[in-house]
């Protein structure tokens, strides 16, 4: 049973108290977030959180099937990093002074970062990426005196061709459908 | 356009359309508009008054599971709604269908620490099925429908509906739909064709296959398809506590109790058994022990409507996402008639000597003082209801000796709180059960500390002429505690001894008829006194405080390992 890293994609409606609701099964049995992502997926209506989170395989299937079991919940699944193509973007705020003493060029060019903004006091610089690519830019940036930086939680699709949730919506359309010619 | 009316009396149609005539409570400030109305409503809506929420819910829990219908609780904010979580978590854990409303503050004062005002879907969320805030009189109507859906299908469970002050006051147009369905929510899915036929090969081949009978049974009114498939593929079949009333205790494929304090049989052949055909139960720790030394041979097919429940804490070889109902009676026709003779027969040995070493003592009692056994007043009050009473148990020793020398004719006749263990339910839970079938006898077991936990209800069978028996077991201590202390903890009795009240006089107060029973000599008579009363009686009943429940499978054990008393434990031949 060896920890490692897993994220969970959850689709639900969109409705007051979902975050309370999911949180407390991982808060239940003391199980940290690493990083959480929430926003509108692409079907109206549905939202999707991408949750990132250090366990054993069977503790991860286990939390997914409580979480789906919220009632509110449409759908929930669990990968492993060789399963989706994720992302996360952090921005860097620097000192414009050691910017302009060190090599821009080569902090935007071998980094794949980008300049969002220069001001006489401070340059921000983005970036988007893995966690390491990301944590690689903080260390040198780090040297020319680094004052804010901020990392977004992981977002994440999978490699199927569809939204994993739209079997079950069509499903369930079905059902609907069938309730109602009873 | 039809006219206006206010948030309370939609809330109160919307009970009606959704069928409801009875609901429990206890008013406070913030749901004072909903019993203003209430009052006009009173020839369709009958309101118990209880003594705390606690009772409410617990009375709501009875009633739900004796009827089969949604238990109603009305509440007041903050200290009210409070009130009403141990009830919540308990029905969340039986999956038992709760309506819960509560009052609350006026919207403009939510999260600003007003009076009485707790954040109650926070606190709820965990311990409910779904919980939702209203704060505007249209709102109700719908909320009511999702409310009954939710709670009544699929597994049921307890749903909290959180309702503003002004909601309840300002007016809306009513207009009441049911609520069928739920886009992010399947109560009824579809089998697979192809895992009933996997299902039935597996159950066909089996040479020694065991039922599990779970709570699930009872839920979806499986009781006459699990037998005929019992009977059928002549399966054995062991229940669980919560599963103990969906065959006839007499009915020769009965095998008994599961789990740690269960009967030797169904125990010890769990672990021979082949094929383990698990139907509405959740493999919980008091039925399985040590799961790793769990079944050991058997393949495990597992029907639940909970799709959480598969593999959380027993691994199944197949699964059958369904309600009991609709998965055994889909089953059925692909199940080959059988005769398992010789392996239905290979639980007698242990029948024998489980009747032999532990229940004849119990039974048969005979203590020098005259001081009773649990199971041999059990057993007596049993036959003396011609084995056909509901049972309502509280928690402890009292529940364990009723739930093993009970006995069951009907179905739905086993109420206890088996996930949450909640002492205090019993009197509240009878009380509601004989509301709920006023044609049936309530008998309630129920320990001096449990009793004393929601006494105060004695005031609701005494407001309504509740016709429930309660059978106190008295041993002047929490006697399930104190066996625990007397085996495991050098029989150091660290708080468990009570100091009592004299309950029959207590009893008096309430003008509930009552009688001690000092001595064993009384009993028989007694019984006959308490059966033959119309109304409402309490027999205290003066118990050895050394009785313990046994055979029992100690916590960390394989669910075979069993002790047959303090010292011994069971080596079958
Ligand atoms: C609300 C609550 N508090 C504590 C417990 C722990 N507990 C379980 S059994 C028991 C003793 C019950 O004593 P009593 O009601 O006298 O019944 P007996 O076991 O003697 O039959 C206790 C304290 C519990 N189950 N529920």
């Amino acid at each position: 049973m060896e920890n490692q890293l897993f994220t969970i994609s959850v689709f639900t409606e969109n409705q007051v108290s979902l975050l309370h609701q999911i949180s407390m099964i991982f808060s239940r049995r003391c199980l940290n977030i690493e990083s959480l992502s929430v926003s509108a997926c692409s079907i109206p209506g549905v939202h999707k959180f991408t949750i990132t989170c250090c366990s054993y395989r069977a503790m991860m299937e286990h939390v997914v099937k409580q979480i789906e079991k919220r009632i509110d919940v449409l759908k929930a699944f669990l990968h492993t990093d060789d399963e989706i193509v994720f992302q996360e973007v952090a921005l860097y705020k620097v000192p414009t002074a050691s910017v302009l003493e060190s090599n821009i060029e080569d902090i935007v060019r071998g980094n794949g970062a980008r300049v969002l903004e220069i001001h006489p006091e401070y340059t921000v610089f983005e970036k988007t990426g893995h966690t390491d690519e990301i944590t690689e830019l903080f260390d040198k940036l780090k040297v020319l005196g680094l004052r804010q930086f901020v990392r977004s939680g992981r977002i994440a699709v999978t490699k199927a061709p569809e939204e994993l949730v739209s079997d079950y919506l069509d499903r369930q359309e079905r059902r609907r459908q069938d309730i109602n010619n009873e | 356009m039809s006219e206006k009316i206010t948030g309370s009396e939609i809330l109160i149609r919307a009970l009606i359309d959704q069928g409801v005539d009875t609901v429990f409570g206890y008013p406070g400030g913030t749901i004072m508009p909903v019993y203003d109305r209430l009052y006009d409503f009173t020839d369709r809506i009958r309101h118990y008054l209880a003594r705390h929420e606690q009772g409410a819910i617990h009375a709501a829990e009875g009633f739900a599971r004796a009827s089969g219908k949604p238990g109603v609780v009305i509440a007041t904010s903050g200290p009210g709604a409070m009130n009403l979580t141990t009830g919540l978590n308990d029905a969340l854990m039986d999956s038992t269908p709760i309506v819960a409303i509560t009052g609350q503050v006026q919207s403009a004062l939510l999260g600003k620490d007003a009076f009485q005002e707790s954040d109650v879907v926070s606190v709820m969320l965990p311990v409910t099925k779904w919980a939702i805030q209203v704060r505007r009189p249209e709102d109700i109507a719908p909320a009511v429908a999702r409310a009954f859906y939710i709670a009544s299908s699929g597994r049921p469970g307890p749903v909290v509906i959180d309702i503003a002050k002004d909601a309840q006051t300002n007016m809306a147009e009513y207009k009441f739909e049911p609520c069928t369905f739920i886009r992010s929510y399947d109560p009824d899915p579809e089998i697979p064709e192809q895992v009933l036929s996997e299902a039935a090969a597996i159950l066909n081949e089996a040479k020694r296959p065991m039922i599990l009978a779970g709570h699930g049974i009872t839920i979806a009114k499986a009781e006459e398809e699990l037998i005929s498939l019992a009977e059928k593929a002549d399966i054995p079949v062991g229940c669980t506590m919560l599963g103990l009333s969906s065959i006839p205790s007499g009915h020769p494929l009965n095998k008994g109790l599961l789990g740690m304090h269960g009967n030797l049989g169904p125990n010890i052949n769990t672990n021979k058994a082949d094929v383990i055909l698990a139907v509405g139960m959740r493999f919980d720790d008091r039925v399985t022990g040590d799961t790793s030394k769990y079944a050991p041979s058997a393949k495990i097919i597992h029907i639940d409507i909970d799709a959480s429940e598969f593999d959380k804490t027993v691994k199944s070889n197949l699964h059958i996402h369904a309600s009991a109902k609709t998965a055994l009676s889909k089953l059925l026709p692909l199940i080959e008639p059988q005769k398992r003779s010789e392996w239905v027969d290979s639980f007698s040995q242990h029948e024998e000597v489980e009747s032999e070493r532990v229940m004849k003592r119990e039974i048969e009692a005979s203590t020098p003082d005259g001081k009773m056994l649990m199971g041999e007043v059990v057993n007596k009050v049993s036959e003396a209801f011609g084995h056909d009473a509901i049972l309502v148990t509280d928690v402890g020793q009292n529940q364990l000796f009723s739930v093993r020398y009970f006995k069951f004719k009907s179905p739905r006749s086993c109420i206890s709180s088996g996930g949450l263990g909640t002492m205090g339910f019993g009197l509240p839970a009878a009380i509601g059960a004989k509301i709920g079938v006023p044609y049936r006898n309530v008998v309630l077991f129920v320990g001096d500390g449990g009793l004393q936990m929601t006494i105060e209800e004695l005031g609701m069978i005494m407001e309504y002429n509740v016709n429930v028996k309660i059978v106190l077991l008295n041993n002047n201590f929490l006697g399930n505690v104190r066996q625990w202390q007397h085996l495991f903890f050098n029989s150091r009795y660290s708080a468990t001894p009570m100091v009592n009240p004299d309950f029959k006089t207590l009893a008096s107060a309430y003008g509930i008829a009552a009688e001690d029973v000092p001595h064993r000599d009384n009993l028989d008579e007694a019984i006959s006194r308490m059966v033959a009363h119309d109304g409402a009686f309490l027999l205290n009943v003066n118990i050895d405080e050394e009785d313990m429940v046994f055979p029992m499978t100690p916590g960390g054990h394989g669910v075979d390992e069993i002790l047959l008393n303090s010292k011994e434990y069971y080596k079958p031949v």
